[in-house]
């Protein structure tokens, strides 16, 4: 498939490359597959790209941003690898599986395969509200948060704090569609531009909430920065809830005696400056000896799960870097890894699975340690 | 100074302003040298080698030092800063805030025996050389300091900071010259000068703004600068290279930290880095001949007299240099991984290292809007002072009379600093030339 290189080049500013090559000596996947992002700058200014109909490292790219935190020249390395996916949608040459979550997210607004009708099940038995009943805040759950069995646990875990320290929320209940942060990231601009966020915009405006409280950093990171809200605030659940426990809103009368170790999200971190907050709300419950692993905040080590990787398993899946961040978890002594991602759950709960560390390492949302100490 | 002829101004006693404040002294005008630091010698005095000559740096800035210290034309004026500048060209009125050392300087002979005697002794934090070392609240910063007088850190001396210590004085016991007095108080002292020369210095942009370096949390991550103090015979440890106790055996340097960089503010390249990274990987070779050493770089820049043929030698001394700006450093087991592109290899690599040393930004004086204000100089966008016209008139500012030297106006190495700052002199010189003897 020819390349229009034209577009990539009215679209991106690419011309500031100065091929220093801190983009791909970042890049998480840049050491076990061959996607080098400084060297794709280069062949498309020198229009000199190969047929990329197969080329299927470009899916390997997690959208991590680590390059576009990086780069000194404001390129965007990130941008043309998302750029070079959109003519590959455009034409179709998808791989087949993020075709099938591109199409569960048209037909039923999740990428999960899963029905609308049931988007609101996670709910069962904790008495939320649908925020077209009026709420200050509104709960907007992932499509992981929101199916996903594991995650809802995480999910009932935020509303159970959320409801102890009084919060007023809502949820859009089955009204509720992907955010699309994946869709814009692997590539499918039109979707996320003229039907989710076309859609979804005043839809959430529409409320009358004063602010989206997120169960996702992937879903805050297009909210906050890509939807052009107006008049609401965008929060991640870990913001909300380390503020509650400033304002002595929430309280501990439990305790939870484990050395806990934490794994920054790159969406909520590297691209969001929040490192703080998820932090603060684990050192407030006592008992708990929190412990930092080396790479950390921007340093911090991404677990692959964005960028569409969750519906992608890559082109070189023995080598996953989850199962590097749960063997250094593991190193710290810790017992518990927190997580303040649903994909970042995901990805680290199967790596110490596959690692055969289940004795050793929990995977658990910090909610799900603050509702144990509740 | 009894002089009759017209004085000049210099601000700053780096090697800029020593050489501005030399060359107006030797043309017989009177100069007031005016540094902020008990010393004068600025950063050149932190500094092992030179580029590209290898020239031991104190060993060709000490006698200048000396010369501006014992100078009959030069009223050199330590730990003192201009707070005020009025007037035109031909007569600026100058004050002059003389800071208390606590010792008199009069009666100090810097034989150190206060240093040696203070109960805090060793504890403080050592800043001429860069944190790696510790010294006493009352200090000289360097064996070559002029003047070799010992100063009083108000903020950690006990008694001045906390009105107490012990029962007695210790340094006041330890004095044989009686020169310790606590009752000193800073004085406010006006000049009348014709022309003034601004060689304020640079300062170097904090590493922990390029996080993913690890500076601050890796012990074994240091700036340039403090490699210099490690390696210098007159640093903490007498130019041994070892940290921890060990000798590095795998040393990697990285150019460009924060320099021409968007997110930094600091878009320009720092030209000195390239060529002073060359000279920390011989001085490395030097010391330990069987060390790896690796520098990565984006694009190698030796632009000066001597400086390419420098750069041959350094890679003829098995320095491997790689193309390709890090990304990340972090810790395997005890070591540190450096993680870079090598872009000619076009693979991304994991270069093991025990030393990791950051070319860091030069960046303007923290304190240059302050300073900038109060003299009502132009600075450009980069924070620098503006010279009037980039290529004509490039050493002076925008303030009449005014003239600019080193690393103030822009960053430049130390051959460059001293045509600068004899250019400024020259400058000076002229508005010394033409203006009528000040009344008597």
């Amino acid at each position: 498939m020819r390349v229009d290189v034209q577009q990539l080049l009215d679209n991106l500013d690419l011309f500031g490359c100065i091929q220093c090559g801190k983009c791909t000596g970042g890049c998480p996947v840049s050491l076990t597959t061959v996607l080098n992002v400084r060297f794709l700058i280069y062949e498309t200014l020198m229009d000199a790209l190969p047929d990329i109909e197969h080329a299927e490292e470009l899916w390997d790219c997690t959208c991590c941003f680590t390059c576009v935190e990086r780069c000194p020249k404001d390129v965007r390395p990130a941008d043309l690898i998302i750029g070079l996916r959109g003519q590959l949608v455009e034409a179709g040459k998808i791989p087949p599986t993020i075709g099938d979550a591109l199409m569960g997210i048209f037909r039923q607004g999740n990428p999960l395969g899963f029905a609308r009708d049931d988007r609101f099940g996670w709910a069962k038995g904790l008495d939320v509200k649908l925020i077209e009943e009026g709420a200050e805040n509104l709960l907007f759950t992932c499509c992981s948060s929101a199916y996903d069995v594991r995650a809802q646990i995480a999910t009932r875990a935020l509303v159970r704090a959320l409801q102890a320290a009084g919060v007023d929320f809502g949820s859009l209940g089955t009204e509720e569609t992907c955010c699309g942060n994946e869709v814009r990231r692997v590539g499918e601009v039109a979707m996320f531009e003229e039907m989710l966020v076309a859609e979804g915009k005043p839809l959430f405006e529409s409320t009358g909430a004063q602010r989206i409280i997120t169960t996702s950093p992937h879903c805050y990171n297009t909210f906050k920065n890509e939807y052009g809200l107006e008049g609401m605030e965008v929060v991640h659940y870990s913001q909300a809830v380390a503020k509650l426990l400033e304002e002595g809103k929430l309280t501990f009368s439990g305790r939870l005696e484990k050395k806990v170790t934490y794994h920054d999200p790159c969406f909520l971190g590297k691209q969001n400056g929040i490192f703080d907050e998820p932090r603060e709300v684990i050192r407030a419950i006592p008992g708990v000896e929190f412990v930092e692993m080396d790479r950390i905040r921007e340093r911090s080590l991404c677990c692959e799960g964005g960028g569409g990787r969750m519906w992608f398993e890559g082109t070189n899946s023995e080598e996953r870097l989850a199962f590097q961040r749960v063997h250094e978890a593991v190193g710290t002594g810790a017992e518990i890894l927190a997580v303040a991602c649903p994909f970042c759950m995901s990805m680290l709960e199967d790596a110490v699975k596959v690692q055969g560390l289940e004795e050793q390492l929990k995977v658990m949302d910090i909610m799900e340690l603050v509702v144990g100490a509740l | 100074m009894g002089s009759d002829k017209p004085a000049a101004l210099v601000i700053g006693g780096g090697i800029a302003g020593i050489q501005a404040a030399l060359d107006i002294a030797d043309a017989g005008f009177p100069v007031y040298l005016v540094e902020r630091e008990p010393s004068v010698g600025g950063r050149m005095s932190q500094l092992d080698k030179t580029f590209p000559t290898l020239d031991c740096s104190s060993c060709i800035l000490t006698p200048k030092m000396v010369s501006v210290g014992q100078h009959p034309g030069i009223n050199l004026m330590t730990y003192s800063e201009v707070v005020s500048v009025e007037g035109e060209p031909g007569a600026f009125r100058v004050v002059v805030r003389k800071k208390p050392r606590y010792v008199d300087e009069d009666k100090c002979t810097g034989c150190g025996l206060c240093a040696q005697a203070c109960r805090m002794h060793g504890r403080i934090v050592d800043t001429f050389n860069q944190g790696l070392g510790k010294r006493s609240p009352i200090y000289c910063p360097f064996p070559q300091a002029v003047p070799l007088i010992y100063t009083i850190d108000p903020e950690v001396c006990l008694f001045l900071s906390r009105g107490k210590c012990g029962n007695t004085f210790l340094c006041k016991d330890a004095c044989i010259a009686d020169a310790i007095d606590f009752e000193q108080k800073e004085k406010l002292i006006e000049l009348e000068v014709a022309s003034i020369v601004v060689a304020t210095g640079f300062d170097l942009i904090d590493p922990k703004t390029k996080p993913e370096f690890g500076y601050g949390v890796y012990p074994n991550v240091l700036t340039g600068l403090e490699f210099e103090r490690l390696s210098s015979a007159s640093g903490p440890t007498a130019g041994k290279i070892v940290l921890d106790g060990k000798e590095p055996q795998d040393v990697v340097f990285i150019h460009c930290v924060g320099s021409r960089d968007s997110h930094t503010g600091v878009p320009y390249c720092s030209r000195i880095c390239c060529m002073y990274s060359a000279k920390h990987a011989h001085l490395v070779r030097d010391r330990l001949p069987n060390a790896r050493i690796t520098v990565f770089y984006m694009d190698v820049r030796a632009f000066g007299k001597g400086y390419e043929e420098f750069y041959d030698r350094v890679k003829h001394e098995r320095v491997m240099y790689r193309r390709g700006e890090p990304s990340e450093v972090y810790k395997r087991g005890d070591r540190l991984i450096v993680r870079a592109e090598d872009t000619l290899l076009r693979r991304t690599v994991e270069v093991e290292a025990d030393l990791v040393v950051l070319a860091t930004a030069v960046v303007p004086r923290a304190d240059m809007e302050a300073f900038a204000g109060m003299v009502d100089l132009a600075r450009t966008p980069d924070g620098f002072f503006q010279e009037m016209h980039p290529k004509i008139r490039p050493v002076e500012s925008s303030r009449a009379g005014v003239f600019l030297a080193g690393c103030c106006q822009s960053p430049k190495d130390i051959p460059d600093t001293v045509a600068q700052a004899k250019a400024a002199a020259s400058s000076a010189m002229v508005i010394l030339s033409n203006t009528a003897r000040p009344r008597a």
